[in-house]
């Protein structure tokens, strides 16, 4: 079942839109905000809202980058695996961050804390290489920074 | 040289509310716009010659033109503002969301009102927090103040505008991709004709246009078509931000004329490669560019001259290679990078791309073969424009296919060798 706040949120975005469906993918964000990921049910209610049938919403869930069909962690680390990253070392920021955190790209730390998952050029390329967690981007890393920023969030 | 796009822009990225925007002119422009024939507005965009900054180079006044217009025009018409930015190397577009937001939403009010569009949306890539946040607060000032709805700006205008921000896909960057995406779809590209300019957004007409592009609009208007010609060292209108990113000394953006030339991006604003590295290429506009190198840096960076290199502006912002970077491994990035973003729509793209990276990264780790080279350029022309759907594969191979010009050896190197020289 949507809550009240994630129903009440996604009909303030139905009001922009010419169509229901157009809404889902902000409706698949609403739902990911309040739980951390989008469940088969969660996907099988804003269906029922929307209209759609589950699995032509599951085919735009798993289009989108930004939308997880899985458990996520507390804190969601994206690291930047972009060209400009790249040239500017990205591959010793990603072996700290491997190192640290003691898991792969795409896997959770078994403490639940964080998920690790690369992510495309984030628009920072003057201060690369960068990455995001939770949303606040972390610009100019070198592998000495890695620690006091994952430290932050507990 | 005159600024135009950031010369408000506060050096320490303050927010920027309406007050302040309208303590320097802002609205203004719009509200001088609303006075004129639409019409009138587009044939001034036509004649300053503004193209698209979103890396096709489209002339943007041709493009409105193909709007149908008049009371039988099919109803409501659209204006997106495409600010997706998502193209590897590229990050213009945020510093003028983050910026100066009213300049965005007066240039899409002017833009909106030329072609009589309905309702405008700026489709923002959702990892640009701060650029939503900013805008959704630039908005609702602009609402308060009846700048947005109703009757704006004292006129008989109705226009409502709203903020998407999407889930990430480099797909949403293609127009069409785009407005499938708006319509709570897969981001997959849709067939042209019919263009979207009759047939966009749920069948109705609809302009999508970059960011940058849609903050010259008010200007054009303001100062007139002859001054923003001026402001170009060529025939290309206006200023550009250029961007420089990799190993140069300092990496940043800057609005410069058009017809900057590549070495003066690079030497001049960035200061050159950092000590004790040497440049070897660029990619001038982005991710899916071909490569420029030494001979080709006195070119101005405009819609035409990159072309004389093999090459184009695309989004004006450069990737700089240097001699202790590997080629063939920053051309596996990339493609890696399209291979990803491939939507699967069409065979030559979801196939031949992620082939091209399974190539190159089997080249770094030593199991280059000979005949790889000859798959290479198999591929390219594989994702050669006219095969595929949408720009995506054709943008893909651009570096890929310049890269085997110019960086043959490194390439037969890897394979003779059977390693990667740089690891």
């Amino acid at each position: 079942m949507l809550s009240p706040e994630e129903r009440q949120e996604i009909e303030f975005e139905l009001a922009r839109y010419p169509t229901k469906r157009a809404v889902c993918i902000d409706a698949l964000k609403i739902v990911q905000r309040h739980r951390g990921w989008v469940s088969d049910e969660g996907l099988r209610d804003i269906a029922a809202l929307l209209d759609m049938s589950v699995d032509e919403l599951d085919g735009v869930a798993t289009f989108y980058n930004l939308i997880f069909r899985q458990p996520v962690g507390k804190h969601v680390v994206m690291v930047c695996d972009s060209v400009s990253c790249w040239l500017t070392g990205y591959e010793r920021v990603r072996e700290e961050l491997t190192k640290r955190l003691g898991v792969k790209l795409g896997e959770t730390t078994a403490d639940g804390r964080f998920t690790l998952l690369p992510i495309v050029c984030l628009g920072a390329c003057d201060r690369a290489p960068v990455m995001m967690v939770d949303g606040d981007l972390h610009p100019n890393l070198d592998a000495q920074k890695i620690e006091g920023i994952l430290e932050k969030y507990r | 040289m005159e600024k135009v796009l950031t010369k408000n822009i506060e050096p320490d990225m303050a927010f920027r509310d309406l007050k302040t925007y309208e303590g320097v002119g802002g609205y203004q422009a719009a509200r001088e716009a609303l006075r004129l024939a639409p019409t009138e507005i587009t044939e001034m965009v036509k004649k300053a010659n503004l193209r698209g900054r979103g890396g096709a180079g489209f002339p943007t006044g041709l493009k409105w033109s193909f709007v149908p217009m008049g009371s039988d025009a099919p109803r409501p018409k659209y204006l997106v503002a495409n600010a997706d930015e998502m193209e590897p190397g590229t990050f213009k577009d945020r510093l003028l969301m983050e910026g100066d937001p009213h300049q965005l939403i007066e240039g899409m009010i002017v833009a909106a009102y030329a072609i009589q569009a309905d309702v405008a949306y700026i489709f923002l890539r959702g990892e640009y927090k701060l650029s939503a946040n900013r805008l959704e607060r630039a908005l609702a000032e602009a609402y308060d103040h009846h700048y947005l709805g109703k009757k704006i700006l004292d006129s008989d205008y109705n226009l409502e505008m709203y903020l998407h921000t999407s889930a990430g896909r480099y797909m949403c960057g293609d127009e069409t991709g785009l407005l499938n995406a708006l319509e709570g779809k897969r981001a997959n590209p849709r067939s042209k004709p019919p263009f979207p300019q009759t047939s966009g957004l749920w069948g109705k007409p609809t302009i999508v246009q970059n960011v940058e592009t849609l903050c010259n609009v008010h200007h054009i208007v303001e100062h007139g078509p002859e001054w923003f010609r001026s402001l170009s060292y060529t025939e290309d209108g206006g200023t550009k931000l250029y961007g420089v990113s990799g190993k140069v000394t300092h990496p940043g953006l800057w609005e410069l004329p058009m017809g900057t030339t590549a070495r003066e991006i690079l030497e001049d604003h960035a200061g050159g490669m950092r000590d004790g590295l040497t440049f070897r290429g660029l990619l001038p506009g982005g991710a899916s560019t071909d490569f420029m190198v030494e001979e080709h840096l006195d070119l101005r960076m405009d819609f035409h001259e990159p072309q004389k290199a093999g090459s184009r502006l695309g989004t004006g912002t450069m990737i700089v290679l240097d001699d202790q970077s590997c080629p063939v491994g920053m051309a596996r990035n990339l493609e890696h990078f399209f291979a990803q973003e491939s939507c699967g729509w069409c065979t030559p793209c979801w196939s031949g791309l992620s082939w091209a990276e399974r190539i190159l990264g089997a080249m770094e780790e030593g199991r280059g073969e000979p005949e790889d080279l000859e798959h290479l350029a198999f591929l390219c022309n594989l994702c050669a424009p006219g095969h595929t759907f949408c720009a995506l594969a054709p943008g893909a191979v651009e570096p890929l296919q310049s890269a085997l010009k110019y960086f043959r050896e490194d390439f037969e190197r890897h394979i003779r060798d059977k390693r990667c020289p740089w690891r």
